[in-house]
């Protein structure tokens, strides 16, 4: 089964996308800002990694940067969840290589769908 | 003393004069040749050998008669240099070289005004000058022990030799420059280092003969108190010399203005027209620092010297009684100094005057017009090189012929009187704008005759014999015609006598022609322009009215034969770019032909000039009507002109307001974007949590009870946050409204601060959390208690988050300073990081950080808490100086209510 890693810092949210993923038979890993994102990456190279933008210690850009440069993560597809919904900010996303952007709020299921669209 | 000696010092010290010329031309940008203070001393040329000797003279035989002569100036100085300031401008705007230039000038330029003038100076000052070599070969034959009857004619007198270097000087320095209002920077140069030389000297004389010779002046008067002619000496006698005073006095001050040499140094010769702010108290200082000892010389003198002796040379002699002959050195020198700076200008301005306003214009114009340019030049030169000679040689036989026992004071005001004689048409065309060339002349002719058969002839005939009888019986035997008291005026002494009469008519006659006779074009044009200089000063060559048809070729042509080639076409060049003309342009206007004229006229004068350019153009005759319209119309532009730069420069000023505030509105546009953004950012963030959670609940019925009730939990919690993070923004928009939104009154602080507390207790009793309250007594305030009590809560709360886990403490502190009261809340938390604490109070702050670190409130607590205070009239800030933790103070005033 197709490991994820959820990246937020509002462990409400986490804890709905963990439950809901879940339920999908997915492998989960979750993590509360970009630092601790990079060391579960590192170690467990999910096959989706699901990131905030607006985190503390590192956002989800540049979570996304290095992550971009491991090895491991050579065939990941990155998704962006945010609150920041600009489109400046959505195409700076998909510029970074995001594979998918999606504004708050968001809908569970959608967000499911089209991630199992991505890992076809 | 030793002839040789006296002539090898007298050499030294003229050669020192030409060195320091020599220096002033060559370093004539230095701050020593152009500074207000030698424009200052080179008008002290006033103070000539009549100053230096003559005053104490006549202070020996008539008393304090010789100080009239300096009161003049120094009583008038404020009109004084009023009056100059007009006439500066004009002479500036106009280029005017001499005061016959500007009298000439001022009447329509009129050529045998301007030769009038120029005759009747030559006729007051070369007696004036005579005088001055008088005083000098007198002085000598004094200091040389030899005696008069030893002269061996003009090869064996020394003073003739003198004469002739002095000459050589003006000569020399005084015609560098063919145009006449080109400043000469080497000359005025010794004349401020004479000024300071004769002053030094003649005091040094004052006080040893004051000091030295007698035992200060206490002692003097004892002494010359008791000499039979005292009383007479120091007194007014009568009212009759009260009006003596009055007429010497108007005298002088006419003198400053119009000696010739004078006017030389006060306006030719001004580089700024500020320099007049120091001459107004300079000047008189120095006129007076000059009479100090004057009257002491006069008494030690009267006291110690024989009778018979002439009393002007009282300084020189009674150093040379005492046989202190450096000290009589000294004080001939300080005499040289002042007699050459006076021949020196005196002699400039003279042939200035002669070759423009007499010579050129009668006698060279055809000439020049035909001349080449080189030519004219040296030709130009020559005629006043001639003229300063023949000027020089002219004062020196006129010396030598009529050498009387005459005293320096009697021909001094011979030449006043006669100078006087241009007063009425000079100082009316100032402020008079009738007027015309034939009144002025008709003035002046009368004037000077009155002067001739008042003044000049019962002089002459003093030397010649035959004035008894004269004086007794009066000209033809009438006896209203006696010399000294025509039609039975008999009460003033000669010279006034002669002034008020000569002033009387001149002025009479001057009025009633101008009145009587219409005025043409162009003396009104001038007269407009002299008498409004002010208002003219910014339209230069536009004030001149000039109809007619001329071309720029034959302008120019004229032009070069006295400016040379390069000249003429730099100056056209300037002249077509200033008033933006083109190039080619064939037909001259009005501006051209006065600008043309003043560019001729420095050079030979303004009635030449004149004559020059209306031998080349076609001149038509204006209407006085006409001219008058056309000025006024000039006028109006400039002013339309004036107005019009006013406006934009005001629309420039309203333009960066309008600038400025538009910036500011575009900052504020751009925080309410930003604001608005943030909000939106922070409204989603809780939406976000409860939209995925009910998802999650509407997706799956049979969910686990556990998992249910956390989510459900999650779902309050959140909307909880939500309905926060509203009210906050509501709140803080209501408090930018203003105070008004405030319930205040009178509270007891101390009371409300201790209820906060208790609201914390059972949390920091739960987290063993040291809180403590400081205050001494009860404090009370206006104050909407709600709002301070949320402020309160606020910055506990604050303070709760960042304390450590363990031994946390925070407390609350109220105390009174400077009529306000002071509140403080101090914890041992992590403080505020550097960087962030500019914007701790901004509303958001912590979310526009968030990827730092996350915000556990809104973001808005602060930002709600800095609005409440303010609106109670208080401050809160960060005490930044605290670093074991963090420290928020607010302070409200009393006088808040």
């Amino acid at each position: 089964m197709s490991s994820i890693l959820l990246v937020d810092d509002e462990p409400n949210i986490l804890m709905s996308l963990e439950y809901a993923f879940k339920k999908q038979g997915y492998k989960v890993f979750i993590a509360r800002d970009g630092e601790e994102a990079l060391e579960i990456a590192q170690k467990h190279c999910p096959k989706i990694v699901v990131l905030d933008v607006m985190m503390p210690k590192l956002d989800g850009y540049e979570t996304l940067k290095t992550m971009k440069s491991y090895t491991c993560l050579a065939q990941t597809k990155f998704v962006f969840l945010s609150a920041k919904t600009k489109d400046s900010d959505i195409a700076y996303g998909l510029s970074i290589g995001a594979d998918k952007y999606f504004s708050k709020p968001f809908s569970v299921k959608k967000l499911i769908d089209e991630i199992k669209l991505l890992l076809i | 003393m030793s002839n040789a000696l006296l002539i090898i010092i007298i050499i030294g010290y003229l050669g020192l004069l030409f060195m320091v010329a020599y220096f002033a031309e060559r370093h004539e940008k230095s701050v020593w040749v152009n500074n207000p203070y030698v424009y200052v001393l080179s008008l002290a040329v006033y103070c000539s050998a009549w100053t230096y000797y003559g005053s104490v003279g006549v202070a020996a035989t008539t008393g304090i008669d010789f100080l009239t002569i300096y009161l003049g100036p120094v009583i008038a100085a404020p009109l004084w240099i009023l009056i100059l300031r007009k006439i500066l401008r004009i002479a500036k705007h106009q280029n005017i070289s001499s005061i016959a230039d500007f009298i000439s000038l001022r009447y329509g330029n009129n050529r045998f005004l301007g030769a009038l003038v120029t005759l009747i100076c030559v006729l007051g000052i070369v007696p004036y000058i005579a005088l001055q070599i008088k005083a000098i070969s007198e002085t000598y034959e004094i200091m040389s022990a030899s005696s008069q009857a030893n002269r061996l004619g003009l090869i064996g007198d020394s003073t003739f030799y003198m004469v002739v270097l002095i000459a050589l000087f003006v000569a020399f320095f005084g015609t560098r420059a063919t145009d006449a209002t080109q400043r000469r920077k080497g000359i005025m140069t010794t004349i401020a280092l004479e000024s300071i030389l004769k002053l030094l000297f003649f005091l040094i004389g004052g006080v040893y003969i004051t000091y030295f010779l007698f035992d200060g002046t206490s002692d003097l008067y004892q002494q010359a108190s008791e000499l039979s002619n005292f009383e007479q000496l120091t007194t007014f006698h009568t009212n009759q010399s009260a009006l003596n005073w009055f007429f010497t006095i108007a005298l002088s001050f006419f003198a400053i203005f119009l000696l010739p040499r004078q006017f030389h140094v006060t306006v030719v010769e001004n580089e700024r027209e500020r320099y007049l702010k120091k001459a107004i108290w300079l000047f008189p200082l120095y006129l007076l620092l000059f009479n100090i000892f004057v009257i002491f010389i006069a008494w030690a003198g009267n006291i110690r010297l024989p009778d018979a002796i002439n009393k002007d040379y009282y300084t020189l002699l009674l150093p040379l009684q005492a046989q202190n002959i450096s000290m009589a050195v000294l004080i001939f020198l300080g005499g040289l100094s002042a007699v050459i700076s006076m021949v020196v200008v005196s002699s400039l301005s003279l042939s200035t005057m002669l070759s423009n306003n007499l010579i050129i214009p009668y006698g060279f114009l055809e000439k020049f017009s035909k001349g080449l340019p080189e030519k004219n030049t040296i030709i130009i030169k020559y005629i006043r090189r001639i003229a300063i000679f023949s000027l020089i040689v002219l004062a020196y036989f006129f010396y030598v012929f009529l050498s009387y026992e005459l005293s320096l004071y009697s021909i001094g005001l011979i030449s006043f009187v006669l100078i006087a004689q241009l007063a009425p048409s000079f100082f009316l065309g100032l402020f008079w704008n009738r007027g015309t060339a034939r009144a002025a002349i008709i003035g002046m002719i009368v004037g000077v005759i009155t002067v001739f058969f008042t003044l000049i002839w019962p002089f002459t005939l003093g030397v010649l014999g035959g004035r008894e009888t004269l004086l007794d019986f009066g000209y033809l035997g009438i006896s209203n015609l006696k010399p000294y008291a025509l039609f039975g005026i008999d009460f003033m002494n000669p010279e006034t006598h002669s002034f008020f009469w000569s002033i009387f008519l001149n002025l009479g006659t001057f009025y009633g022609i101008s009145l009587y006779s219409q005025a043409n074009y162009r003396e009104r044009n001038y007269a407009e322009i002299f008498v409004n200089i002010l208002n003219y000063n910014g339209l230069q060559e536009q004030a001149y009215v000039w109809k007619g048809e001329a071309f720029v070729s034959d302008i120019k042509e004229m032009l070069t034969r006295f400016l040379g080639k390069a000249r003429t076409e730099r100056a056209l060049k300037l002249f077509n770019n200033k008033y933006n003309i083109s190039h080619e342009a064939l037909q001259a206007d009005a501006r051209l032909i006065s600008f043309s004229e003043k560019l001729l006229t420095g050079t030979i004068g303004s009635a030449s000039a004149k004559i020059l350019i209306a031998n080349v153009t076609k001149e038509q005759a204006v209407g006085t009507v006409e001219l008058l319209k056309i000025l006024e119309e000039a006028k109006a532009t400039l002013e339309r002109n004036k107005a019009l730069k006013l406006k934009s420069d005001e629309l420039t000023e309203l333009t960066k307001a309008l600038k400025e505030a538009n910036n500011h509105l575009k900052d504020a546009d751009k925080k309410k974007d930003e604001f608005l953004e943030t909000v939106a950012h922070e409204l989603k963030t809780p939406i976000t949590s409860i939209k995925a959670a009910s998802e999650i609940l509407e997706e799956e019925p049979d969910m686990p009870s556990v998992a249910r009730t956390q989510f459900l939990a999650n779902i309050v919690k959140d909307t909880q946050r939500l309905s926060t993070l509203i009210n906050n923004i509501l709140d803080l928009e209501k408090l930018s409204r203003g105070p008004q939104e405030l319930t205040l009154k009178k509270t007891n602080i101390t009371a409300l601060s201790s209820r906060v507390i208790d609201s914390f207790k059972v949390i920091a009793e739960k987290n063993q959390i040291q809180l403590d309250f400081i205050s001494d007594k009860s404090y009370y305030l206006y104050l909407d208690e709600d709002r301070i009590f949320q402020v309160l809560v606020n910055l506990i709360s604050n303070s709760l988050k960042f304390i450590p886990e363990e031994n946390g403490c925070v407390s609350l502190a109220l105390y009174e300073k400077e009529q306000a009261i002071f509140c403080s809340v101090t914890d041992n938390g992590r403080g505020v990081p550097m960087a962030d604490q500019p914007f701790i109070f901004e509303k958001f702050y912590q979310s526009n950080n968030q990827n730092i670190i996350k915000p556990q409130g809104s973001g808005f607590g602060l930002a709600i808490c800095k609005k409440i205070i303010e609106s109670h009239g208080g401050t809160i800030w960060l005490d930044s100086t605290f670093n074991q933790g963090a420290k928020f103070v607010f302070k409200i005033p009393y006088t808040n209510e």
